[in-house]
């Protein structure tokens, strides 16, 4: 029931106006009814970042190949990667996941965190494999957003890897296979 | 263990922003109404407490590391015991419980537990990456980190399992926002339809943006004692407090990635059978085991055999109307996958408030009757402690008190369930308030 004029209004942006001083009282009295000084502080940092026991994963894509965990121990399958064991804390070793998954669910993102606005609207989708009970997150290719069903859940997909790895999991994503 | 009592509560309304405030005034001025409410002089006050926990979520949203002891040295409460916790949107629920253990264990007679979040310093789209920097950054983030997807994808699952629909989550929207509309301490105060809900923009399908909550700057304090506590606080007061009695705490955790939760057996409340799940995967991403966890544990602690008998109201984390339904089920209020019905019937809604819904059950347990973090807000340091004092009053019925009208008070309410949660259902805290 928001009224349409309601929603009129010159877009908010982050560039303020570069400000040296501010007028002030000669009462000190008058100080607390002023208005808050709001400033723009910049933070950023470059980390140097391990992806430690888990780089043979992206390794893997880098090479085309999607890897997975198996428990030497109980055989339970992490689809992705532990070294340990989540069922029984035994140690896993790396195996190769089947070359088809199916849909087990998927959202289209018409929003999503600063860093991938300019990349909305994106579909994320679990993927689910035979012989897994965990799951794959990844991005879903060459869907028609506006086509978003229920009835795409289940539907086969298969993975494509990108030419030049940025050693993200992002170097893989899922296309139909029918 | 001994019992533990929470004896006054405080909020700092929850805003888009409070520019004018410093987290450490913020939190000040729900202390400040506390301590009034029950009377008491700062002097007094610094005498009986014993120590105080902090609950704030990121250090992002901060860009302030220490921040808890900037609020205990800013209340005048140190050198006394402090420290700080955080467990993502369940933060506050663990700050409570973890008052709650202070005093139990006899390590103190009068705890604080404060919590808030300034989540307005960054834009909405930044803190939506803050926030999803609480899923994996090695194998989640980067794949386009957003909660509200994640949230959706679990929906969508629900819906594909048990036949969810949309509309049956508008309508948890409908109901909290016209709850909040009598709730003045609530951010948002709007007369919504589910057309309004359906209607509104996409954020990650189906969820509208009517369906999520919002981000926000606030505080809230609840002040918890036990009997000695009690008696020093009237002592120093000179009034006599109206304590409710704290009788179940609960707590349950699941593995950080979604992707990676395993398919098991339900664990069982006291009034259901295994029959009831015959074939069902669970917890898979539709329903949250960490939740139910929580709920197991504070229904044994407080007896609770019968949630839909033995409880009179729920506050619980609504970040998303999908997972209000969820919780529904987690808690036990109805099966597993009977959500989407449970408020379809109208079960959830206050007996006495006009939805412009037709509802056949109406108010059979009223769940998130404040409004809940769809319309209160949710800045998640404080969230679970908001939900904390709202139950507080509710159980006092001080409801007409603290909000000028009584339209939110649940009659004859007796005992109500807290819920607070995490990730996408990595922490959750269940505790139990009820009449001492
Ligand atoms: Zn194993």
């Amino acid at each position: 029931m928001k009224k349409e004029k309601e929603n009129i209004a010159m877009p908010e942006t982050e560039e303020g106006t570069v400000l040296f001083n501010v007028p002030f009282p000669k009462d000190l009295k008058q100080l607390k009814g002023m208005s808050p000084i709001i400033t723009l502080q910049h933070y950023g940092i470059n980390y140097i970042h391990s992806y430690g026991q888990d780089s043979p994963f992206f390794a893997g894509l880098a090479n085309g190949r999607l890897l997975g965990t198996r428990c030497t121990s109980c055989g339970y399958v992490h689809v992705t990667p532990k070294l340990h064991c989540q069922q029984c804390g035994g140690e896993c070793e790396w195996m190769e996941l089947p070359k088809e998954g199916r849909i087990h669910t998927f959202t289209v993102c018409y929003f999503g965190s600063e860093e991938f606005l300019k990349e909305t609207p994106f579909m994320l989708v679990l993927v689910e494999f035979a012989g897994a009970k965990t799951l794959m997150l990844s991005r879903l290719l060459g869907v028609d957003p506006s086509k978003a069903s229920v009835d795409l859940i289940g539907k086969r997909v298969k993975p494509r890897f990108k030419r030049n790895s940025k050693f993200k999991p992002t170097d893989v994503y899922f296309v139909l296979t029918e | 263990m001994r019992p533990v009592y929470m004896v006054s509560g405080g909020i700092t309304k929850f805003a888009k922003a409070h520019p004018e405030m410093t987290f450490q005034l913020m939190v000040k001025k729900a202390y400040d109404y506390a301590l009034a409410d029950i009377g008491l002089t700062h002097r007094e006050a610094v005498d009986a407490i014993d120590g105080v926990v902090a609950s704030y979520f990121s250090d992002h949203f901060t860009r302030q590391l220490m921040a808890g002891i900037m609020v205990q040295d800013y209340l005048g409460l140190v050198p006394k015991p402090g420290h700080r916790v955080e467990g993502g949107g369940a933060t506050g629920g663990i700050c409570f419980q973890e008052a709650y253990k202070s005093v139990a264990s006899g390590v103190m007679d009068v705890c604080v537990a404060y919590g808030f979040e300034t989540m307005s310093h960054v834009n909405t789209w930044k803190g939506n990456e803050f926030i999803a920097l609480a899923s994996d950054v090695n194998f989640d983030y980067p794949v386009g980190g957003f909660y509200t997807g994640y949230y959706a994808m679990m929906v969508v699952r629900h819906m594909k399992e048990f036949g969810t629909k949309v509309e049956q989550m508008a309508m948890v929207s409908v109901k909290n926002h016209i709850n909040a509309y009598h709730n003045p301490y609530a951010q948002k105060r709007e007369q919504l339809t589910i057309e309004d809900v359906r209607n509104s923009p996409m954020v990650a399908w189906p969820l509208t943006r009517l369906d999520v909550c919002v981000m926000s700057d606030g505080a809230a304090v609840a002040l918890l004692a036990s009997e000695e506590g009690i008696r020093k606080l009237e002592k120093a007061s000179g009034t006599r407090l109206r304590p409710v009695r704290v009788s179940g705490v609960g707590r349950g955790t699941d593995s950080m990635r979604m992707a990676d939760r395993p398919h098991g057996k339900v664990i069982l409340l006291p009034h259901e059978s295994p029959d009831d799940y015959r074939g069902l995967d669970y917890p898979g991403i539709h329903s949250f085991r960490a939740g139910r966890m929580a709920t197991k544990l504070a229904y044994d602690m407080a007896g609770i055999k019968d949630p839909l008998k033995d409880i009179d109201f729920v506050e619980l984390h609504d970040a998303y109307t999908s997972s209000e339904i969820q919780t529904y089920e987690d808690m036990g209020l109805c099966r597993y996958g009977e959500g989407g019905k449970f408020v379809e019937a109208g079960n959830p809604f206050l007996p006495n408030i006009d939805y412009g819904l037709k509802l056949k059950k109406k108010g059979t347990i009223p769940v998130n009757p404040s409004g809940g973090l769809m319309a209160c807000g949710h800045p998640v340091g404080a969230t679970g402690l908001m939900q904390a004092v709202f139950a507080f009053w509710q159980v006092q019925h001080s409801i007409k008190k603290h909000f000028g009208n009584d339209l939110l008070q649940v009659r004859d309410a007796k005992r109500g369930a807290i819920h607070s949660h995490a990730g996408t259902g990595t922490y959750v805290t269940v505790s139990i308030l009820e009449k001492a």
